[in-house]
């Protein structure tokens, strides 16, 4: 503590570098903020305007489970094979589709654990067996999901577990699917019937979550679709895959969120880029970096870097070399008592 | 004969002193505010016509550019919800306008970069603008959001890549159970009314901060302002504890 000049008590600390700055007494310039603010303004849309006309956007048409099962009928019957058995990556997912996964953990935190399932997902249910009952006038497919519904789960995993071998080497003809003879139960009408169901368009509207006439959540068929590899051999072709920085890319050759390097850095790194809980490490890294970036003036030594680099020598460089002119002329602008 | 009516004056400086700062009034809420309003941000510091002669470098104008930049994402963001979400799929004009809100939200990722890491190395949370710091860098993080949902907006090839894969590392923190990235209308909520509110919000309080504080001084030459010096709170607001 010392006393100002009415004798009043008054705090002092001192003076850091790198946390304070000295209040300017110096010389002031005119600065016209309105003009450059108009000049930017001009520039950036003439700028964005030569952007947009010369290089416009992208819109790469989304893929429909229609356009799916057209283009790869047995990457399609494979994936409703596995979502009607419970061995998707949707099935066995965890929160916040199902509890049949293991939630992303780092040690004993499982964030995914605390506000539990909120999308409640039986890929069974809602992916295969529910779109299929609403087929009008199909008898035969009626009884295939009585029959399936009916059996133990043993036998409807014996029944998906041999159609799942034997589909593999399926093939897809005269608009049916040919698959080898076996004893796959009821499966190989379902998964024929879901084929076919898809290759109409009926089953993307049967998979919208909405239960009412406007919906907007395309959850269960994103969840589909992106279950089976063509969606993936697409995006691997667009240079969109996890390994391909394709976090921060976007379809042909257009910049994307290039903002998102660092956040895409750590999926090519161990252990992200190997671990069953890259994910949420990422996020976990990403966090402590972000607190550090936003608490940096109240860090030791990470606030210290800026005058370390002397990068603001070249920032202030008119201002140093009046300084070095005057000589020590300016050590007035010690703040005095 | 015609009548014109007569072009109503504009109140003299003695027509506004009688409709406000009596001091009767000045236990007033309203008195108050607009008192503590001018005081801490008078015209000539709100919209001042001189800066320190040290504000002489390009990197000055990011800042700036940052603004206008987001301005043009704000314009062509509006055009884009007037016409509705489909638009841009089926009308060139639609996809033109598009391009437009596609590029200006580049360059102002570009221009806040550039500002974010000038003002880094200028170490411009000196003098008690710690706080002005750290909303710009909450400023950009709410940014990315809003971009990112504007990713998962568009209804294409990308938005169906970017939601399925973004969904997991969502879902991991937990957030997914209320962030759904894969429902579109949720999605496309946040990306034009929540997020656009936040960073116009988190912008416009950086920016008063900015005046509020000045513009951060260069560091001290040699022989000014020696580390450890004692510095008065009282007449030094800026190196305040």
């Amino acid at each position: 503590m010392s006393a100002d000049t009415n004798g009043r008590s008054t705090k002092v600390r001192k003076f850091k570098v790198d946390r304070d700055a000295a209040p300017w007494h110096g010389r002031y310039a005119p600065y016209d903020l309105a003009k450059e603010f108009l000049v930017a303004l001009v520039v950036v849309v003439v700028l964005v305007g030569g952007l947009a006309v010369l290089f416009g956007s992208p819109d790469d048409k989304p893929v429909t489970v229609k356009s799916w099962s057209t283009a790869n009928p047995i990457d399609f019957a494979q994936t409703a094979t596995t979502e009607l058995d419970g061995t998707s990556g949707t099935a066995g997912y965890g929160p916040p589709y199902n509890l049949n996964g293991t939630a992303q953990s780092i040690g004993p935190i499982i964030p995914a654990k605390w506000l539990g399932v909120h999308h409640p997902i039986d890929t069974a249910q809602d992916f295969v067996l529910g779109p299929l009952s609403t087929l009008p006038d199909n008898p035969e497919v009626q009884a295939a999901i009585t029959e399936y519904q009916s059996a133990s789960a043993t036998q409807q995993q014996a029944w998906t577990a041999a159609y799942e071998k034997a589909v593999a080497n399926a093939t897809y003809s005269d608009g049916k699917l040919v698959v080898p003879k076996g004893d796959y139960g009821p499966v190989a009408t379902l998964i024929a019937a879901e084929t076919s169901m898809a290759r109409s368009g009926a089953l993307d509207g049967a998979l919208l979550s909405s239960r009412q006439f406007y919906g907007t959540d395309y959850t269960k068929p994103l969840l589909f679709i992106a279950d089976g590899q063509y969606l993936a051999n697409l995006a691997d072709n667009q240079h969109l895959s996890g390994d391909q920085w394709g976090m921060m890319n976007e379809t042909g050759s257009y910049p994307g969120q290039a903002w998102l390097w660092l956040y895409t850095l750590w999926y090519q790194v161990p252990p992200a880029n190997t671990s069953s809980n890259g994910d949420i490490q990422v996020f976990a890294i990403m966090i402590v970096l972000t607190a550090l970036l936003a608490l940096v003036p109240f860090i030791p030594g990470l606030r210290s870097i800026p005058r370390w680099s002397r990068l603001y020598r070249l920032i202030w460089r008119e201002h140093y070399r009046e300084v070095e002119r005057d000589g020590g002329a300016r050590a007035a602008a010690v703040p005095t008592g | 004969m015609t009548i014109v009516d007569p072009k109503p004056a504009r109140p003299d400086q003695a027509d506004l002193d009688k409709a406000a700062g009596r001091p009767e009034d000045a236990a007033q809420w309203t008195a108050k505010i607009r008192e503590t309003a001018v005081e801490a941000l008078p015209p000539q510091k709100l919209l001042p016509d001189r800066q320190p002669a040290y504000v002489a470098s390009w990197i000055y104008v990011f800042g700036v550019t940052t603004i206008c930049a987001l301005l043009v994402v704000i314009a062509t963001g509006l055009v884009l919800a007037i016409m509705g979400p489909n638009w841009w799929h089926v009308s060139s004009t639609g996809l033109f306008v598009n391009s437009l809100h596609l590029w200006s939200v580049e360059v102002f990722f570009f221009a806040m970069v550039v500002h974010l890491w000038g003002k880094f190395f200028m170490a411009a949370w000196r003098g008690r603008r710690q706080a002005t710091w750290i909303t710009g860098v909450v400023c950009f993080l709410v940014s990315v959001g809003a971009a990112f949902t504007g990713y998962l907006s568009q209804q294409n090839f990308d938005s169906q890549w970017i939601s399925t894969q973004a969904k997991d590392g969502i879902n991991s923190t937990g957030a997914g159970a209320i962030f759904n990235v894969t429902n579109f209308g949720q999605m496309i909520m946040w990306h034009i009314t929540l997020l656009p509110l936040c960073v116009l919000a988190l912008v416009g309080i950086h920016v008063l901060m900015v005046r509020l504080r000045g513009v951060v001084p260069p560091f001290p030459a040699k022989g000014e302002v020696p580390e450890g010096t004692e510095v008065p709170a009282a007449n030094a607001t800026e190196v305040e504890a």
